[in-house]
C-alpha cells in the first residue's frame, strides 16, 4: 500500500533523512519509533506530500507521491492524517469539522456528510459533542474527533504523528482504544508513536529512526525480544524502563 | 474674551443643512473607501503569504508604497499628478469626464491607503494561525484556494477584528483629509459654517459630537459582530 524507496531530504546542509526505505502493507500497522529530531514526523510527512523531499521514491496505492503530475490532493484525500495536536478547525462545530472535507473535496452533499459524521461520532463515543466547538473539548475528546474527521473520507490508510504526545495521561488510552479497534478492523496504519504497549498489541512490525537513518525495521516480537543495533537497544531499555 | 454663544445657529437655514450634507459625504467617503480597503487589503493580505515569491514581492511593494506616503500627500498626488501620467486620452477623461471628481479621489486615495494597512492584519491574522492547520486543511484534499476560503480567512479575520476596528475607526477620521482637495464633508461644512457665522465653537462642537456618535456606533456595530463571531472555548495562541 505504502512503498518507500531510498527516501532523502535536506534542509539546507541538514540531512534529516538518509536514504530511508519501508513499506506498509495493506492492512498492516507499521510503529514508527525514535528519539526527538530523528526524522520521523519528517519521514511521514512525505507519505502524502506534505513535505517534499529531494530523492527517492514513494508510492501510495501505486501512485507516485513525487510525481509533478499526480493530483495531489486527490491521493491526499483518500489518505488520512491524526495530529500531535489535533488541528481541529476553532471555528467551526465538530460536526462540521468532520463535513468539510466529505463536502469540499468529495463533494458528499450536506445530509449524506452529516449523516457520516453522526455515525463516526457514535463510535468514538461523542455523539453527544456533535455541537460543541473543538476548544470546548478535552485533548483525549479533540483527538477523537480528529481520528472521525480522517475516516470520513473513507481513507485507503491512516497516518498518525504522536497522536497522543499532547494528551494528559489519563486522555492516552481512550484514544488508543479507537486506534487498536481501528487496527483490528484491518485499516492500513503508519503510526509514530512511542506507546510501545500499543505497539505491541496491535503493530505487526516496528520501524526504528535516529539521525534520519532508519537503523531497525523489525517484526514487532523481534524488535521487542532482541534488538540487533545497540542504539534501538539503548531506546528501548531507556523508554521502556519510564513505563 | 467675550463670545457670543449661538448654539441655534447650528437650526438654522441653511446651516443645519450644511451639517447633514457634511455627515453625508463623511459617511459615502468612509464607507466607500473602506469597501476598497477591505477588498485590496484582503488580496494584497493574502498575496504576502503565499508560496510564489513574485506574487509576495509585489504585494510588499504595494504595502511599503502606499503606507509609507503620508495620507495627505497621496490626496494630493492622486487629484493632480496620476492624472498627468495617464495615457492622454485617459487623462482628458478623467480630467474632464469623470464623474464627482474629488469624491471619487478622496475615495480612491484613502482605500488604497488603507488598503495597505489593512493588507498588514490581514497577513499576520493568517501568519499567527499554526502551521498544523494548513497541514491539516492540505491532507484532509484541500487545494490552496480551498485552504484560504473555509480555514484560513475565517480564522484569521476572527483573529484581528479588533485591529480592523480601530482600521474602520480610522477611515472616517481621515475622511476630514478629503475636504483638501475639496469634498465638502463635514469638517468642511463646519469650516464653512464658521465663516459664515463667525460661531466656530458651535460648529466645531458639533461636528466632534458627530464624530464621536459615527465612531461609538462602529465600535459597537464591530462588538456585535465580534460575538456573533467568536470561536467558543478558543484561545489565541493557547492550545
Ligand atoms: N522546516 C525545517 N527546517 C529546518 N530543519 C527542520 C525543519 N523541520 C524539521 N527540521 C529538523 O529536522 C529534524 C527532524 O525533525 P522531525 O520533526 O522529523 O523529528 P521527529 O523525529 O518527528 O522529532 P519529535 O520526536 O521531536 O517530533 C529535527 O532536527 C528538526 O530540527
Ligand atoms: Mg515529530
Amino acid at each position: 500500500m505504502i512503498e518507500i524507496r531510498d527516501l532523502d531530504k535536506r534542509y539546507g546542509d541538514f540531512h534529516v533523512l538518509k536514504r530511508c526505505s519501508t513499506s506498509v502493507a495493506k492492512g498492516e500497522v507499521v510503529v514508527v519509533c525514535g528519539p526527538s529530531g530523528s526524522g520521523k514526523s519528517t519521514l511521514i510527512k512525505c507519505v502524502n506530500g506534505l513535505e517534499p523531499f529531494d530523492s527517492g521514491t514513494i508510492t501510495v496505492d501505486g501512485i507516485s507521491v513525487g510525481d509533478r503530475r499526480t493530483d495531489l490532493p486527490k491521493l491526499r484525500a483518500r489518505i488520512g492524517m491524526v495530529f500531535q495536536n489535533f488541528e481541529l478547525y476553532p471555528h467551526m462545530t465538530v460536526t462540521r469539522n468532520i463535513c468539510l472535507a466529505q463536502e469540499k473535496v468529495l463533494g458528499r452533499s450536506r445530509d449524506e456528510a452529516e449523516a457520516k459524521a453522526a455515525s463516526l461520532l457514535a463510535r468514538v463515543g461523542l455523539s453527544d459533542q456533535a455541537h460543541k466547538h473543538p476548544g470546548q473539548l478535552s485533548g483525549g475528546q479533540q483527538q477523537r474527533v480528529a481520528i472521525a474527521r480522517a475516516l470520513a473520507m473513507d481513507p485507503i490508510a491512516m497516518l498518525f504523528d504522536e497522536p497522543t504526545s499532547a494528551l494528559d495521561p489519563e486522555m492516552i488510552s481512550e484514544v488508543l482504544d479507537v486506534m487498536v479497534e481501528l487496527a483490528q478492523e484491518g485499516m492500513t496504519m503508519m503510526v509514530v508513536t512511542h506507546e510501545m504497549g500499543f505497539a505491541r498489541k496491535v503493530a505487526g512490525r516496528v520501524v526504528f529512526m535516529d539521525c534520519g537513518e532508519i537503523v531497525e525495521d523489525a517484526d514487532t516480537a523481534s524488535f521487542f525480544g532482541s534488538p540487533r543495533s545497540p542504539r534501538a537497544q539503548a531506546f528501548l531499555s531507556k523508554i521502556l524502563d519510564h513505563v | 474674551m467675550s463670545y457670543n454663544w449661538n448654539w441655534g445657529v447650528l437650526l438654522q437655514d441653511p446651516y443645519l443643512g450644511w451639517l447633514i450634507s457634511g455627515v453625508g459625504w463623511t459617511l459615502a467617503v468612509s464607507a466607500a473607501a473602506w469597501v476598497i480597503a477591505f477588498a485590496l487589503g484582503s488580496i494584497v493580505g493574502v498575496a504576502r503569504t503565499l508560496p510564489n515569491r513574485f506574487v509576495r514581492g509585489a504585494a510588499t511593494a504595494f504595502v511599503e508604497l502606499f503606507r509609507n506616503i503620508p495620507l495627505l500627500v497621496q490626496l494630493f498626488l492622486w487629484y493632480f499628478v496620476v492624472p498627468e501620467l495617464l495615457p492622454e486620452d485617459w487623462g482628458r477623461w478623467v480630467k474632464r469626464d469623470l464623474p464627482l471628481p474629488e469624491y471619487t479621489t478622496a475615495v480612491v486615495g484613502l482605500g488604497f491607503y488603507t488598503a495597505s494597512r489593512v493588507a498588514e492584519q490581514v497577513r499576520s491574522g493568517i501568519e499567527s494561525i499554526p502551521r498544523g492547520q494548513t497541514l491539516a486543511g492540505y491532507a484532509s484534499g484541500l487545494t490552496t484556494g480551498q485552504l484560504y476560503r473555509y480555514i484560513l480567512l475565517p480564522v484569521g479575520y476572527r483573529l484581528i477584528i479588533p485591529p480592523l476596528t480601530s482600521e474602520f475607526l480610522t477611515i472616517f477620521k481621515n475622511s476630514s483629509l478629503a475636504l483638501t482637495i475639496g469634498v465638502l464633508e463635514l469638517t468642511a461644512q463646519s469650516r464653512q459654517i464658521t465663516e459664515y457665522t463667525f460661531q466656530g465653537f458651535e460648529a466645531f462642537t458639533a461636528a466632534t459630537v458627530i464624530y464621536v456618535v459615527i465612531t461609538l456606533s462602529v465600535t459597537a456595530a464591530m462588538g456585535l459582530v465580534e460575538r456573533r463571531a467568536r470561536m467558543p472555548g478558543f484561545i489565541a495562541g493557547g492550545r
